[in-house]
Parts: structure tokens; sequence; C-alpha cells
């Protein structure tokens, strides 16, 4: 690290890294930040490798190229609607790193320090700083090699659990092994018994120990967490892969690992509080997994909920002058984006005015559904946020939910009782008419029933999304 | 009782205050009617008509004002006329009180209740008797037909044989009565509008209409119309500026501007300046709706049209309704029956002046020697309340003191979270080496620099942001990196496997980031 050209090189990447969070805010400087992302990593993998220390870098760059060949196929392949399990399945490929790194760091200490003065002298790169360490120093090596571990295999684990419930693999519904958090806690207790442990002697046991305590919490944490709070759950992964990052930059003595991982951190805290936001609750409600805190007995639902078929809602559509379409997750489970968009050109080309509502935890990423409406070219200044449309509902002749539950529950707003109650939602039984298409009468993700479907202005269009929007184009031409 | 109408002095009024059916309808309520010889004529109601009704002609205005109890005109009355109220006789009349105080005086000092039919509160209950109205609405309906009597092409767009035609472009300013009807006028023509009011919520009547809604780009709390009785209020300058420019940007491209912006007792604010007079193209009409309180444009010359240099006919007439008099009659004389309904509760033909009731009090500028103007608030609110007034409005000083009370707890907590901070650093500093601190502090900057960044980042890019930071995160192959050049065997097996898994996420991640954002695109 002593070479000021890599220090140089690496001053310069962090200040592309942050343009290119930054360049985020808008969909056309977007475009240019990610560019600032790849010069930036491009930038800095180059530095290390000519840097001081750098043994094998044929094998280094051969295994780059490896990897990198993989992520393009996958990244060419990948469906839209595939992003939260693969966004979730990256996580864990650096969760594992930052463990693989941490225990290297590991070894490479119990060398040095098993080395005379004399053979130090002649050490290079990382096992260089190490030699020249005192023993404070060491010391809080220590616990940082511990934490860079510690959250690597938490992240691991978590992320895994959280690809086979988005990718369906496993059951999305919140589940816990007898003893719930206590098992947790006793996990999180043995691992701070280890970290002391491992302080006191700087054994290896005491880490391998940590590293099944906390690869276990990973998974027990994300099995108990049930699929309406997946946004947060991926975010938060996010936040936890940038803090590994971080924590193993300061046992590195490495600053653009600190930079970037608390870059990266601090971002998944964000986007995590931004969406319990949007869910009106509390990031701890959200970890422990499940609803709590309704009291009572909710709102008993009454009425029936009414068919209509395809022609039904196209006669209705062809009458209205403003329409608002709601999609949820059921739109990217059925694939029924580019149904969607056609049925929305079709729809504008006859004068109507169609426009998107946007819940913010709409789908299973934040963002989710932004992804998909402009994959099928759906322009993106009809797509409305939440706050920007919720005053429109009663102005506009038909809503359209497809495949949305949770985020159009009445029962957030009338009933007190409701687990959901408190959470915004979008009030689309304000519009004249209501079309929901939904596969069946079930409950959503969260199980609960939603008034919504028993309302007057309500008429329910079952089916499979896509199904049901086909259908509606072959009446609409 | 009798009412009486005489026949409209001043030069030019065509209209008359009561017509034949009117005067039938006020027979029923017991009242036994008169007027003027020929004062129906202008109007195209003869003598005989209103004999046939049931009418006294009487022969001088002297003998007029004289017989009668009730006195029923259009115009402002003239001081020769007031002269002859004398004690305990109604006026019923356009009055302006507010510019008036000389004719308020003599109708005070001769004892004369007097109802000034503009003073009639906005109240749905009163919308029979809004003269007001009534007139405004065939303002706006003449001023299209002035401007197309003016307008060398046709309204509607047409293709010929002899060739295509474009529809001419109207813009209404103000969306009033008037400005209503002139859309309704316009659009029914053929003609493609646009209209502007500065209050938005007039937006939905405008595109009810037909109309195309001109919003600017502006963000603003307007003040609600409903607070003002459904009148437009001073704008602020800055919404002026943003108004001003809107115009001149449209001006080159409309044929035909209406302007209809009054502001109650105020002159005329000036909508359409000199340069988008000049901006305009030759053959271009403006119709000054507002010519009588100073005009909407400086140009305007009252009660006249001119030609400017560049072509463009400006129309200042302030008598519409009495260009349309035989309509404007009825509908006036109608609103003056109700008015006398209401006055009539028995409809013994006595008139019962009750100043409780809000509409007579509120129209009634002198009674019993007193002067009564300016009138209490009414008691009913103006136009139906909407939902969003059941928010309470906070006064300004209320606001402020808010404002200043949030501002001093976000600096609290911000003082506090800083303090405890610093503490925390200053405590980690005592203990930790310097080679801690010089990486932590590092560490620290880094976090606030990611928590200020992220906070802008736009709520439909959270997807890209997250595969975004997932590629970054595998900065971790730097740490990787740095330590594949160890002696170990075991070191180097981890070392490369986390390079190999980093090296996916790198380029999975920016690519997939940059295959979702060339998918954004406008419309």
């Amino acid at each position: 690290m002593e070479f000021g050209f890599t220090i140089a090189a690496y001053v310069v990447a962090a200040v592309l890294f942050i343009l290119s969070l930054g360049g985020l805010s808008g969909q056309e400087s977007a475009k240019r930040a990610v560019w600032y992302g790849i010069v930036s990593m491009a930038l800095a993998v180059f530095a290390t490798l000519v840097g001081p220390g750098q043994g094998l870098w044929l094998l280094s760059l051969l295994l780059i190229a490896g990897g990198g060949s993989i992520g393009y196929v996958v990244a060419q392949r990948v469906q839209m609607t595939e992003m939260p399990q693969l966004v979730a399945a990256m996580h864990s490929l650096v969760g594992l790193a930052a463990v693989f790194v941490g225990f290297n760091a590991h070894i490479e200490m119990g060398n040095v320090l098993a080395m005379s003065h004399e053979a130090r002298e002649g050490l290079e790169g990382f096992a260089a700083l190490l030699a020249h360490k005192s023993s404070v120093e060491l010391s809080i090596l220590k616990v940082e090699v511990f934490l860079g571990i510690f959250i690597g295999a938490v992240t691991f684990t978590g992320s895994v659990v959280a690809y086979g419930k988005l990718a369906g693999k496993l059951g999305s519904v919140a589940t816990k092994l007898p003893g719930g958090h206590m098992l947790n806690a006793g996990a999180a207790g043995l691992s701070l018994l280890c970290l002391i442990w491992y302080f006191n002697t700087g054994g290896f046991l005491p880490l391998a120990l940590m590293t099944l305590a906390a690869l276990f919490i990973g998974y027990h944490l994300i099995m108990g967490i049930g699929g309406a709070d997946m946004p947060v759950v991926v975010s938060m992964l996010n936040s936890y892969s940038g803090w590994a990052a971080a924590a193993i930059g300061f046992s590195l003595g490495n600053d653009l690992l600190i930079v970037v991982g608390a870059l990266v951190g601090s971002s998944g805290a964000i986007l995590s509080y931004i969406m319990c936001k949007a869910m009106n609750r509390s990031f701890i409600s959200v970890i422990l997994g499940g609803f709590g805190g309704s009291t009572g007995p909710q709102m008993a639902v009454e009425g029936e909920q009414i068919a209509i078929d395809a022609d039904g809602v196209a006669t209705a559509l062809e009458e209205a002058d403003s329409i608002v379409i709601i999609p949820g997750y059921g739109m990217a489970v059925a694939q029924a984006q580019q149904n969607v968009a056609e049925l929305t050109r079709r729809l504008r080309a006859k004068g109507k005015t169609v426009r998107f509502a946007i819940h913010p935890v709409a789908g299973r990423l934040p963002g989710h559904m932004n992804v998909l409406l402009a994959e099928a070219k759906v322009p993106y200044d009809i797509v409305m946020e939440m706050d920007e449309i919720n005053d429109d509902f009663p102005d506009t002749d038909v809503a359209i939910v497809i495949g949305s539950n949770d985020i159009v529950n009445p029962a957030a707003q009338d009933d007190p009782n409701s687990p959901i109650a408190g959470m915004p939602v979008l009030e689309c039984w304000k519009a004249k008419q209501v079309f929901v298409s939904k596969r069946g009468q079930g409950t959503g993700y969260s199980g609960i029933e939603n008034p919504l479907f028993f309302k007057d202005n309500t008429r329910m269009f079952y089916g499979d999304a896509k199904a049901s929007v086909d259908t509606l184009l072959t009446v609409i031409i | 009782m009798k009412i009486g109408t005489p026949l409209e002095t001043y030069v030019g009024e065509a209209r008359v205050a009561m017509t034949p059916d009117s005067a039938r309808q006020l027979q029923k309520l017991g009242y036994d009617c008169a007027i003027e010889t020929g004062a129906g004529a202008a109007a195209g109601f003869s003598d005989a008509t209103y004999v046939e009704a049931g009418v006294e002609i009487i022969k001088t205005p002297a003998a007029l004002w004289k017989s009668v109890d009730v006195v029923a005109k259009v115009r402002q009355p003239s001081e020769v006329e007031l002269k002859r109220m004398t004690s305990g006789k109604t006026l019923i009349s356009f009055f302006n009180p507010a510019g008036n105080k000389d004719g308020m005086e003599l109708a005070k000092s001769k004892g004369a209740n007097v109802i000034a039919m503009e003073m009639v509160p906005r109240i749905s209950r009163a919308q029979k008797m809004d003269a007001l109205s009534s007139m405004a609405n065939i303002a706006g309906y003449r001023a299209v037909i002035e401007a197309g009597n003016n307008f060398g092409r046709f309204f509607t767009g047409q293709i010929t044989a002899a060739g295509k035609v474009p529809p001419a472009k109207v813009l209404v300013v103000g969306a009033g009565v008037a400005g209503l009807a002139a859309v309704g006028t316009s659009t029914s023509l053929g003609a493609i509008t646009l209209a502007f009011d500065v209050r938005p919520e007039v937006a939905e009547q405008v595109e009810s209409m037909g109309a195309e809604f001109v919003y600017l780009d502006f963000e603003e709390d307007q003040a609600d119309g409903a607070a003002t009785g459904g009148y437009a209020a001073v704008s602020s300058p800055e919404f002026r500026e943003a108004q001003l420019a809107k115009f001149l940007e449209l001006a080159p491209e409309v044929d035909i501007v209406i302007t209809t912006a009054l502001i109650p007792n105020r002159e005329a604010p000036e909508l359409w300046t000199e340069e988008m007079v000049a901006a305009m193209k030759p053959g271009s009409v403006i119709v000054d709706l507002a010519a009588e309180k100073g005009g909407n444009c400086k140009l305007t010359v009252m009660d006249e049209k001119i030609v400017t240099d560049n072509g463009v006919t400006i129309i200042g007439y302030t008598d519409f309704p009495s260009r349309m008099a035989s309509q404007a009659s009825t509908l006036y004389a109608t609103n003056i029956r109700h008015m006398v309904t209401d006055l009539t509760p028995e409809k013994d033909g006595q008139i019962n002046h009750d100043m409780e009731d809000d509409v007579i009090r509120g129209a009634t500028v002198t009674f019993d020697k007193e002067i009564t103007f300016p009138p209490p608030p009414p008691k009913i609110q103006a136009i139906a309340a909407k939902p969003k007034e059941v928010v309470p409005e906070l006064t300004p000083e209320e606001k402020r003191a808010a404002e200043v009370a949030a501002f001093k707890a976000a600096t609290k907590q911000q003082v506090t979270l800083l303090g405890v901070g610093a503490a925390l650093m200053l405590l980690v500093g005592l203990v930790a080496p310097v080679s801690f601190m010089q990486h932590f502090i590092v560490f620290v900057l880094a976090c606030f620099v990611g928590f200020q960044v992220i906070w802008g980042v736009a709520h439909s890019l959270h997807t890209p942001l997250m595969a975004v930071t997932n590629a970054i995160s595998s900065i971790i192959i730097l740490g990787a990196l740095m330590q594949i050049g160890s002696g170990s065997w075991l070191v180097i097996l981890l070392a490369s496997l986390s390079i190999f898994m980093a090296g996916i996420n790198i380029f999975g991640g920016f690519l997939v980031t940059r295959r979702m954002l060339a998918m954004f695109q406008k419309s």
C-alpha cells in the first residue's frame, strides 16, 4: 500500500463510486452513472493488481475472467421478473467471499506471528502490514476479522434463504423452528462468547464455532420473515453485504474497501428504512418476522365478490376517460407486463388517459414494478408514485388492480384492528369502478381478507393475470 | 303596490327591466305593473304587447316615478332619476355601490330603499336572481360572436375541395361565468379552445366544457376561490410572472383572445401586455370584456374597436348584453321577478323588506334612511365548502411558529446526535491506536456521504440501485487480491474462490443494471 499510485487510484475510484450512486437520482443520469461504477471498479482492481505485495496476477485475471463470463451469461439470460432472486443470490456471493477473506486474514495473522523478527522484515503486502502491527492493533484486528466473518456469514445464509423464497424453491410463509427468537438470541450470545474467547486466544476454534452460529442466524432469521416483507429483507441483506466489506476493509487496512462498504451499507439501510415506512412498520418488527401488534378481532367483511367477464371489463374501459392501473406482484408472477403495456398502448391510442399507480412496496424488490413496466416499454412519465396519484382516484373512471392485494386494502384505513392498519395504501376504491384481476378468492401474502373485493363498485376478473389481459386484448382492438 | 319600469336613459342602453312575461308573473304576486311608453321598444317589446299583458303605459318618466311604489330598472340611476325617489319607495337596479357614494347619499336622504342587483350574494339560493351571472353569460357568448364577426376565417377546421382550413385557436382568460360561456360558444363553433384561470379548481369546469385548461409550471397553494365567494383574488407577483410568461408563449399561436379577468372592486389586472399583442398574428382578434374597468389589455379603448399597427383588432365594447337586448332583458327581468318574489313572501302585493334574510340584506345598499353597504358576510358559506377545507387553515403566524418549532426540534435532535457521536468518537480515540482511527474517520465520512447521496435516488430506480450497490459490494475482491500472493496454499485457495465469486458479481451486477436502465424511456 505504500505505492502512491495505488492510493491515488483508490481516491479516484472512491469519487467515481459516489458519483455512480448519486447519478441514480434521475433516469437519464443513471445511464451515465453505471459507467462511472464500471470504470471505478476496473480502476480499483487494476490498481490493486499492480500494487505492492501482489502475486499470482495471472491466476487472478483468469479467475476474474472466468467469474465474469458466468456473470455475463446470467445477466443476459435473467428475466426481469426474476430480478429479486438474482439480487439475493448475488448478495450471498459477496457474503461468502467476505467469510473467506476473513479466514485468510486470520490464517495470515497466525503465520506472521509465528515468524521470527528477521523473517518478518522480508514480507510484502498484507503480511508486511500485519508484521508492523503493535499488540493493541492486533487486538483490534481480531475484532475486525471476527465482525467481518460474522456479518459475511449472516449475509450468506440469509441471502440463500431469501433467494429460495423469492424463487419459489422454499415456501414463502414465515416459518420458525421451535424456540423462535430465543434460538437467534442464543446463537448471537454464543457468537459473543466466541468473540471473547477468540480475543484472548486467537485460536481457530472460536472462529469456526462463531461462523456456524452466524450461518444459523442468517438462515433462521430470514426463514422467519414472510414473503410480503421481502423488499425490506433484500435491501437489508444488501446493507449487510456492505458492512461486511467495510469490516474486512478495516482488517486489511484498505480504505477503498471501507469507503465502498460504508456506501453500500448506508444505501441498503436507507432503502430498508424507506420500505418500512411505506408499510408503516418498524424495522425491528419486520426483522423479528411476522405481523405483530394487532389487538382485538378484525372487522368482519360483508357482502360478496361479484365476478365479471372480459366483455364487461372491455365495455367499461371503452367508456372510461381516465384509467389507473395498479400492478402488483401477481403481474410479475404471471409475466403479464407486456400484455398490460399493449393494453395501455391501445387505450392511449383511443385518447384515454392511462396511468400506473405504483405503491412503494409493490412487488418483491424496491422499485420492482418500475423495472417491469420499463421492460415492457411503458413510458416512465405515466408511471406515478402513490403520493402523486392517490388524490386523483375520485376523478378516475376505472381502476384496474392487477395482481396486487395488500397495497389496495381499505382495511388499512378503516379497521384499526387490521394487521396492516395505518399502512399507506392506494385508495383505488374511490374510483368510479374497480376491476380486480386475481387468480382466485384467496387472500394476499399477509393472509388478510381484503374488503375492497366486496365493495359495490368492485368487480372481480378472475384468472391468471396474463390470460385475463390477453382475452381483454382480443376484445379491445 | 305598483311596480314600474322607466325607459333607460343611458345612451345606447337597449335593455328593459320588465318584459310582458315577467309582468304577468309579477301580477300573480299581487302587484300592478306600469311601464314608461317605449321602454321595451329597443329590446323588441312593443307597448302593445305590454298592454296585452295587462301593463299600464305611462307617458312620461316623471309620472311613472311618481305613481309607482317600486321601480325596477337596469342601469345605475342618474341623479335626476334618484331625485324622483321619495320616502318608502323601493328601487331595484344595478347600482355600483362601491363606486357610487353620491348616489347612495342621495338615496339615503330621499329615504328610498335601494336593492343593488350586483350585490346579490353568490349562494345557491340566490342564483335565480344573480343578474351579474346572467349578464356575464350573455357577454361571454357575445364576445365570441363579436370576435367571429371581426375574424377573417372559419372557427372550425375544414378540408374542402378548395383547400384545407386550419381551425381557429381561441384563448379565454378568466373562467368565470363569462369565460365559461365564451368557452362553450367557442368550442361549439368548432375552434380549438384554451382557457386559463388563477383558480386551479375551475380546471375541471373548463375541461367539462370541452376546452383545454392552461396549466402553469408554478407551485403555490392557491387561495381557494370559495373563500372569496367564488371570485378570483389578487395573485402573487411570482404567479403573475409565470402567467405572463405562459401567455407570451401562447400569443403567436392563438387567433382570438377573450379576456374576462375582473377582481371585485379593483381595476382590471393587466394580463395581455403590448408585447403579447405585438407577438400575435395579423388578423387576430382580442375581445376585452374587462374594458369597463380599464381592460385586461392596456391597448383597449373602452366602447371602441381599434386595429393595432400589426393588424390585431381589439374590441373594447362594454355593452355586450345590450347588444342582445331581447335575450338580456328576458333574463334580467326574470332575475328582478325572482327578487320581487323573495321580497313578497305573502304574495299579497306588499313589499316585506326583511333585513334578516341573507340575500335581501346582502343586496340592500340603503334602507330606512341609512346606508347599509357594505353588507356583513353572509351566514351561509358561499359555494359548497370543499372537503379539503376540513383541515383548519393555519394563519401565517401559526405556520411560522410551527416551522420554527419544527426547526428547533430538528436542530436539537441533530445537535444531540452530533454530541453523542463526537463523544463516542473521542472515547474510541482514547483507546484505539492512530492507525485504526485513520481508517475509522474514513469509514464515518463514507457513511455520511452514503446517507446524503442515497436520499436523492429516484423511487423508480430503487431496483437499479440495489443492482449497482450489489455490483460494487464485490469490491471485496480487493481483499482477496491482496491475499492471493500469500505463501500458504489454503489462503490461495480461499482467495481464489473469493475472486471468482466476486467476478461473477461484478459483471452480473453491472450488466443487469445497464439492461434495466436501458429500458426506462419517456413517452
